[in-house]
């Protein structure tokens, strides 16, 4: 009897500890430090962990200056993370540098997950091939100051639609000194912002020009229609002076601070503008031209999955993966992060639709451009550069708009 | 004894056998004491000469080395001999830059120089409350760039946040576009510069002037010298040492100008169009943000040799001519 205790006892321990030893996986998921998103991966990795129980899921995490850095290094010292957090339009440089594999055909089927998603990932798709899915997708859209609308006779239920329609309340909203300095701006202008997205892939489209071409390598915009864009950028500070650049340093300051009535920003602003308790501000989507044309900008953070993984730690990673591109972890990233949900079916829902405040960054997805950069920081500096030559040079928009284009052709073809 | 055979290995026998200890045996005993001595201080050298070579030279010469590859941090680096520095040369960008640079360092150190000088000099006779007026000019010196640079860029804003431009208009003054200008931006960020850096020169100064003996004025008064005669003839030439130092020091810094730079213009890194961009900064935007660590090399490169050039060129100015 006692010897049979002990055999059970035995055996019970064996196979505890052979189970233990043979399905627990450690695996790490890396991602930028911001508060809602550790938050909301917290909450995704506890739920996963909890179905998954042989699975263990380690969060990292590095200020978002060091992020790329660190995952270049890492990957450079053989020490990379399994399951990572990237900008798309880090794609090229990350898939030339060999830091990610691609998405399995089995376990991420094409056909799904581009009837299932928004059109915009296919942003991740290199030579037929998926790198990485998104949780969440982020649009632009128009906040505007109710009060400042209300003060100065406008309706702060209508926000604008047109492009003439925001001009126009901006000048009402617009307050100068005596000497002539703005005091209050109606729209902010702020290249180093979301502006050189909706100059973009918004103005561009919408004087009739085209940014670039559709595999973005040829820059087209050096164009009668994007100098006409341009110029209508440019004359909000300098001729209809509704703004100013560098007004309170940036855009969304001034808007927080409640001295300007309109900026265009993105989903990712939601959570501070959130803490605004001197007005009440609104949300549209980004005004349409006279012919009633939208266009907007979106972009994502995907999640991809190490070069180097391999054996169970890469069945545990596409386990994790799939977890977090789920519904499940899209309503979650929703509801703490504030960012759309990258599946249709999550996000077009009766309750998000008609939401006032996520509505009109939905409604921006249907008709959204997603840039493809090459090197997204020297590119936003072409268009910081483009925009101050005409502002603080006086240079003519043509001239501006032609050097912006040849720097950064060479930029993209450098890159290639 | 003993002294005096070590006295004799120090100067005269540099190669001393064993065979001149017959005793012979252990470690201790097989070498002279010069040997021993020469061991010994190669062991405790050799640390901190392995750590310098391993921290300090190896990735200075290997820069060299890097600068002549295209490595991007993601695949092997490939030769490709002088394409970078080629590249470089070609860009107006890089020509931009290594005119701000030079912009900071001309006008930077004799600015700050003159005004550190003129401030130890009148502080140095100073009796009340000097240690307290000492420490206000050295303060700004313990204080991080960064805090600092942020507060600055505060001051500079345009009128219903900026300082500067509310004191302006309260006065009815136009408002200046301070770091919204491509011509005032580089100087703006200048002041904060020399500012951060006086309480170090003052300090060091002051150093210099208390070193000069009393008895070279006394005697120069006794002669009838006046203040000014007092100022060229003693105190300047005597200061030589502590100015050479300053002045190779401060050089430097305004050549490797950054934390200022970085920070003030943070939305457009070394803006507006490029007009206060320093080496440094774009160094670092090829190397962190373009992931081109051979054009970066490169530049680092040029940086050095303008560094070395112009300290040596100025040790060679202000050399004692004996």
């Amino acid at each position: 009897m006692r010897k049979a205790l002990m055999l059970a006892g035995l055996m019970s321990g064996i196979s505890l500890f052979s189970v233990g030893s043979a399905n627990a996986v450690e695996i790490e998921y890396w991602q930028y430090i911001y508060e809602t998103r550790v938050n909301a991966m917290d909450q995704l990795i506890e739920k996963f962990e909890e179905a998954n129980p042989d699975i263990t899921v380690k969060q990292v995490t590095f200020p978002y200056a060091d992020y790329q850095t660190r995952i270049v290094a890492a990957n450079m010292a053989g020490k990379g993370p399994d399951v990572m957090q990237l900008f798309y339009g880090w794609l090229d440089k990350f898939v030339a540098g060999n830091l990610l594999q691609p998405l399995s055909e089995d376990a991420f089927p094409q056909d799904k997950i581009e009837s299932e998603f928004f059109p915009i990932v296919t942003a991740m798709k290199r030579d037929g091939e998926y790198y990485g899915l998104p949780t969440a997708v982020r649009s632009l859209a128009l906040f505007y100051n109710k009060k400042l609308f209300e003060e100065n006779g406008l309706d702060p239920d209508s926000p604008p639609q047109t492009l003439d329609d925001m001009v126009a309340a901006a000048k009402a909203i617009a307050k100068h000194d005596d000497a002539g300095n703005i005091t209050v701006e109606g729209m902010t202008l702020d290249m180093a912002g979301q502006d050189h997205q909706w100059w973009r892939e918004v103005l561009v489209r919408q004087y009739g020009g085209v940014p670039y071409t559709d595999d973005y390598r040829k820059v087209t915009y050096d164009s009668p229609e994007g100098t006409e864009a341009l110029q209508f950028y440019t004359d909000l500070q300098l001729k209809e002076k509704v703004g100013q650049a560098g007004f309170m340093d940036e855009a969304q300051a001034a808007f927080k601070g409640g001295r300007a009535g309109m900026t265009i920003d993105g989903t990712f602003r939601l959570g501070s503008f959130g803490q605004i308790e001197d007005f009440e501000w609104g949300v549209t989507e980004l005004p349409a031209n006279a012919d009633g044309m939208r266009s907007n900008y979106s972009s994502y953070f995907a999640n991809g999955i190490g070069a180097k993984v391999k054996g169970e730690e890469l069945e545990a990673s596409e386990k994790f993966l799939a977890y977090l591109t789920s519904p499940e972890a899209m309503e979650v990233w929703l509801d703490v992060v504030g960012e759309l949900p990258a599946r249709r079916e999550v996000a077009l829902t009766e309750k998000n639709v008609s939401n006032p405040i996520y509505g009109p960054f939905l409604k921006g997805l249907d008709y959204a451009h997603t840039t493809l950069f090459v090197d997204e920081s020297a590119q936003r500096q072409v268009a910081i550069d483009m925009a101050n030559r005409v502002l603080l040079n006086g240079q003519s928009p043509a001239d501006s708009i032609k050097e912006a284009a040849a720097q950064e052709q060479k930029i993209i073809d450098e890159a290639m | 004894m003993p002294v005096q055979s070590e006295t004799g290995a120090a100067t005269s026998r540099p190669h001393d056998g064993p065979h001149e200890r017959p005793e012979g045996g252990g470690f201790s005993d097989r070498f002279s004491m010069h040997t021993k001595r020469l061991i010994w201080v190669w062991t405790f050298l050799a640390l901190p000469v392995l750590f310098y070579s391993v921290i300090r030279f190896y990735p200075t010469l290997d820069a060299f080395r890097l600068s002549l590859t295209d490595w991007n941090l993601m695949k092997p680096p490939k030769f490709i001999g002088l394409e970078n520095y080629r590249k470089m040369f070609a860009d107006p960008a890089f020509w931009q830059v290594f005119k701000n640079t030079f912009a900071y360092l001309i006008f930077g150190t004799p600015i700050s120089l003159v005004l550190s000088f003129t401030i130890a000099f009148f502080l140095d006779r100073v009796r009340f409350g000097h240690g307290f007026i000492r420490a206000l000019y050295f303060l700004p010196f313990l204080t991080t760039a960064a805090a600092m640079a942020w507060v600055w860029r505060w001051f500079y804003q345009p009128a219903p946040i900026g300082v500067i431009n509310d004191l302006l208009a309260q006065f009815g003054l136009q408002q200046q576009p301070f770091l919204r200008s491509t011509t005032q931006a580089l100087p703006s960020i200048m002041v904060t510069a020399i500012w951060a850096g006086l309480g170090f020169q003052v300090i060091i100064f002051m150093a210099g002037l208390r070193a000069i003996p009393t008895t070279f004025y006394e005697a120069a008064r006794i002669d009838g010298l006046g203040e000014w005669a007092i100022l060229r003839r003693i105190t300047l030439p005597l200061l030589k040492p502590t100015t050479v130092f300053l002045v190779v020091l401060s050089s430097i810094g305004f050549l490797r100008i950054f934390d200022q730079v970085y920070n003030m213009t943070t939305n457009d890194p070394g803006g507006p169009l490029g007009s206060t961009k320093p080496l440094v900064l774009m160094i670092y935007q090829s190397a962190f943000s373009s992931y081109q660590m051979g054009y970066a090399a490169a530049q680092t490169v040029v940086l050095f040799l303008i560094l070395l050039v112009i300290s040596l060129l100025q040790l060679w100015i202000l050399r004692d001519k004996k």
